[in-house]
């Protein structure tokens, strides 16, 4: 898996001066591990897809239809009417520059094409040629025709973005690279030019319910050996429930939080929260899956999966919907579902069953954070918890880019840790809150054979995280993002080892004390606790 | 090659306006032309507007830079985070008067330990100063099309000139519009990076109002014209009861006309973003969007791929781990 670079000379070679050449006369050129395998046609078959083919991504011929040109053309007429910001950001643009140096891949790459000003220009010079009338005078007017070569590029650097929103937050007029990625990626959709990573995700979720194609029996075995582990380490057997009509709450989370570590630490961490309290909630494994791919790829894809946690939740019968920490899951729960998949009125507006807190802000799409609910809780000193057990850890916050600045949720999971552990510190300003820095693998850039660039885009999340490190003796990194704790292990060790990273309810199921549990040893990675670590020796 | 495009167009607009005057055509560049330009300026201006109205907003996506309304004793960040129509009038109105995110702006620096980031505000100060200084020279050119000229308008003079040197006293805004303008033209042929996205329509515009702020200067201090015939020329226009008085300079008309050049380039320009900023979803629409539903006016019908069809695949495995199912 390792890539061959060595740090120092990926960081090295870094260089922002762009060439002397106007961009238009740089024609784009595929380097490998900085793209994605092609979509494969079976995957683009079964979820209803134009245009599936068997085609690779690294040919010169991308054996695209005939008139594939038109179809891009009118699909980007038709997006123009239906989005406003759209059409608005391909015409107002000033191009002064502001967000040019906040793209975490333009920080790592160091490719112009990466500043989201020119990421947007590629898509912007075809609107100008064939949607307004200045752009017919061509390159003086900043148009240029649409060929192959042009559809490559938009390719190429639209699956170098992950919709992270930073150049956003800059932008004096909010000009949204997420957004406009978004529309770039419906086009290329509609070419079957899907990559494979997103494109087999999508399948696996339509059919099973989630994205890594967990079938029931795998879910449940999954839960079974967190359960084992979760008796060895607390001497509790949880016993959590699928599919169970009359629950009072549905708990959805991303797969990756019951598939693979650390993902499935902070599932245990939730296991034993809604153990703590005596939940009535229930797992689905029909709507198992909060994250959703299909927001990388179009809106009406996003639409049809996320259509199934309210259709579960009503054929429940819940009152209401917890969510687990994912980003993107988030930014499309907070921003999108109520608007495709609502209104929601087989549910109740939220009311926490312990604390009587009503969640306002949630009352219509009627789901909520699980850090908005432990927060609570902790407030309302409905938690027993010993924060001592989370002493050896030496704790940061990494803000996901969606809950970030597609949400805003900064102090819920930071009132968390401080509750839980000893040791907080935060990483600079600059990249944190709404200047968080991305992972680098979001908007389904998670991709094995595109490990150097993902390495390049994560470089100033871990830079910041270098240097909380070395200031501050930082041995974790925690996060709310199923995405994040996937992808920063691998980021985090290849720029500077020995930084573990966890979700935040991990660090919460550590400090929970449990009602009949024995005497805590360990942590729930089967780590000896401070103080126990003779203890485990002796053994 | 945009630069160079650029500044020979605005050349040529000049030579064009001083060629139009010698010939007399003083009718052509003083009445016809401006009214022209604004009737295109206004008509192309509602309708990029209407353009972008016709488009509708499917999903609610403002861009949240602080702390969410969530729990009551969590403190909401209410101006980049605004949760109510007011609260997001707060951010609008910080926006454009005080160019917020722009005060945001950082710079990254490659150094051999990584990247770094440093303050800068070097673009919101010259982008602030350049846009609050046009506003008052605009509005200060009222008097130009006003009898009696309105006493708020003096007033603005009156400060606007309160340094006191020179005769007539000297503006100071026609001063900073002029250098925030060129500071504005000099990072964008500088700064490598701002160069190479930059397009013959960054730099056309800012030579254009270059040309319109240097050529009112010199009018007002070097080549003088006379000011009672510009008056009575404007305000014909104003009534219109157009009319051109013999012997006003030639440089007056090129001032003219490059005004009319930009008023009826605008609409067809990134200058919309004068409009733009009102309309921009990511700013204008209030972090609410799990409290009140947002409606999508054409909100797709898609496939769906069922529970009853997830059952059916599933349900023997299903039965064989205990999960509950529709159908036995």
């Amino acid at each position: 898996m390792a890539i061959k670079p060595k740090p120092n000379e990926l960081l090295s070679a870094i260089n922002y001066a762009p060439p002397q050449k106007q961009w238009m006369d740089n024609p784009v050129e595929f380097k490998k591990g900085y793209y994605c395998y092609g979509a494969k046609p079976k995957n683009l078959e079964y979820i209803g897809f134009p245009n599936g083919r068997e085609w690779n991504s690294a040919d010169q011929d991308w054996k695209l239809v005939d008139n594939w040109k038109e179809i891009f053309l009118e699909g980007m007429e038709n997006l123009l009417k239906k989005f406003r910001s759209f059409r608005l950001f391909m015409d107002i643009c000033v191009r002064c520059g502001a967000c040019a140096d906040k793209c975490h891949f333009f920080i790592g790459t160091g490719d112009p094409k990466n500043m989201p000003v020119l990421r947007a220009e590629l898509l912007r010079s075809i609107y100008r040629r064939y949607f307004t009338v200045a752009g017919k005078l061509g390159k003086i007017a900043g148009a240029r025709d649409l060929t192959e070569d042009v559809f490559k590029e938009i390719w190429y650097y639209y699956y170098q973005c992950t919709e992270c929103r930073r150049c956003s937050v800059f932008c004096p007029y909010g000009i949204d690279q997420a957004e406009i990625t978004m529309m770039g990626r419906e086009l290329i959709n509609l070419l079957g030019c899907c990559t494979d990573w997103i494109s087999g995700p999508l399948a696996n979720c339509y059919r099973t319910g989630n994205h890594l194609g967990l079938q029931p029996h795998t879910i449940k075995s999954n839960f079974d050996y967190m359960l084992d582990d979760l008796e060895e380490h607390t001497g509790v057997r949880v016993e959590p429930t699928f599919n169970r009509k009359g629950a009072e709450i549905l708990f959805v989370t991303p797969s990756a939080d019951f598939f693979a570590e650390p993902g499935v630490f902070t599932c245990m961490g939730y296991l034993l929260l809604f153990h703590y309290l005596g939940l009535d909630y229930t797992w689905s494994t029909y709507a198992s899956e909060g994250g959703n791919f299909g927001f990388f790829t179009s809106n009406e894809m996003m639409k049809r999966l996320n259509s199934k946690i309210y259709a579960e939740s009503k054929r429940l019968g819940v009152k209401w919907i917890l969510g687990g920490e994912c980003g993107h899951m988030w930014r499309v729960l907070h921003q999108y579902m109520d608007t495709m998949n609502g209104p929601a009125d087989h549910l109740e507006a939220p009311v926490s069953p312990f604390t009587g807190t009503k969640f306002e802000n949630a009352k219509s799409t009627k789901m909520v954070h699980i850090s908005e609910f432990t927060a609570d809780l902790i407030k309302h000193g409905k938690l027993k918890l010993d924060k001592s057990r989370n002493d050896n850890l030496n704790v940061t916050f990494h803000d996901s880019c969606n809950t970030s600045r597609g949400m805003g949720i900064f102090e819920e999971p930071r009132y968390i840790i401080n509750s839980v552990c000893n040791h907080f510190h935060e990483m600079p300003d600059s990249t944190t809150r709404e200047n968080t820095f991305c992972c680098g693998s979001g908007s389904g850039l998670n991709a094995g054979e595109i490990e150097e660039l993902r390495m390049l885009g994560g470089l100033p999340r871990a830079n910041a995280v270098k240097y909380v490190k070395e200031k501050h003796g930082v041995n974790m990194l925690s996060c709310i993002c199923a995405i994040d704790r996937a992808v920063l292990p691998p980021l985090i060790d290849y720029w500077m080892p020995d930084v573990g990273v966890c979700g935040v309810s991990e660090l919460l199921g550590n400090a929970l004390i449990m009602p009949g549990e024995k005497e805590r040893e360990n942590n729930l990675r089967g780590e000896p606790l401070p103080g126990m670590e003779e203890k485990g020796e002796e053994e | 090659m945009g630069m160079i495009f650029s500044l020979i167009a605005v050349i040529v607009l000049v030579a064009v306006a001083f060629v139009g005057t010698q010939l007399h055509l003083s009718g052509l560049f003083g009445v016809a032309i401006p009214y022209l330009a604004f009737l295109v300026f206004i008509a192309g201006f509602v309708r990029k507007v209407i353009k972008w109205g016709q488009s509708p907003v499917p999903f609610h996506i403002p861009t949240t830079c602080g702390q969410q309304k969530s729990l009551p004793w969590i403190k909401q960040s209410k101006l980049d985070n605004p949760s109510t129509t007011l609260q997001v009038i707060g951010r609008m109105a910080l926006e454009v008067l005080l160019f917020r995110s722009l005060f945001r702006n950082i710079k990254t620096h490659r150094t051999d330990g990584g990247p770094v980031y440093g303050s800068n505000k070097w673009l919101w100060l010259g982008g602030l100063a350049f846009h609050v200084t046009f506003f008052v020279v605009f509005i200060r050119h009222l008097r130009f099309f006003t009898e009696p000229v309105p006493a708020w308008v003096n007033m603005l003079d009156a400060v606007d000139g309160f340094v006191q040197v020179g005769v007539p006293h000297m503006l100071i805004t026609g001063v900073v519009l002029l250098a925030a303008a060129t500071y504005l033209l000099l990072r964008r042929i500088f700064n490598s990076q701002v160069q190479y996205i930059s397009l013959a329509a960054d730099y056309f515009p800012l030579f254009l109002i270059i040309g319109i702020a240097l050529t009112g200067i010199l009018m007002r201090y070097f080549i003088k014209v006379d000011i009672v015939k510009v008056k009575e020329l404007t305000m014909g226009l104003a009534t219109f009861k157009a009319t051109v008085p013999d012997g006003i300079g030639s440089i007056f008309f090129i001032h003219l006309f490059l005004i009319s050049v930009l008023f009826a380039y605008f609409p067809f320009s990134k200058l919309m973003h004068l409009a733009g900023v009102f309309m921009s979803p990511t700013r204008n629409l209030a972090n609410n969007s799990r409290a009140v539903r947002h409606i999508n006016p054409w909100n797709p019908k898609v496939h769906l791929h069922t529970y009853e069809e997830y059952e059916d695949e599933f349900r023997e495995v299903m039965k064989s781990e205990g999960i509950p199912v529709e159908k036995e």
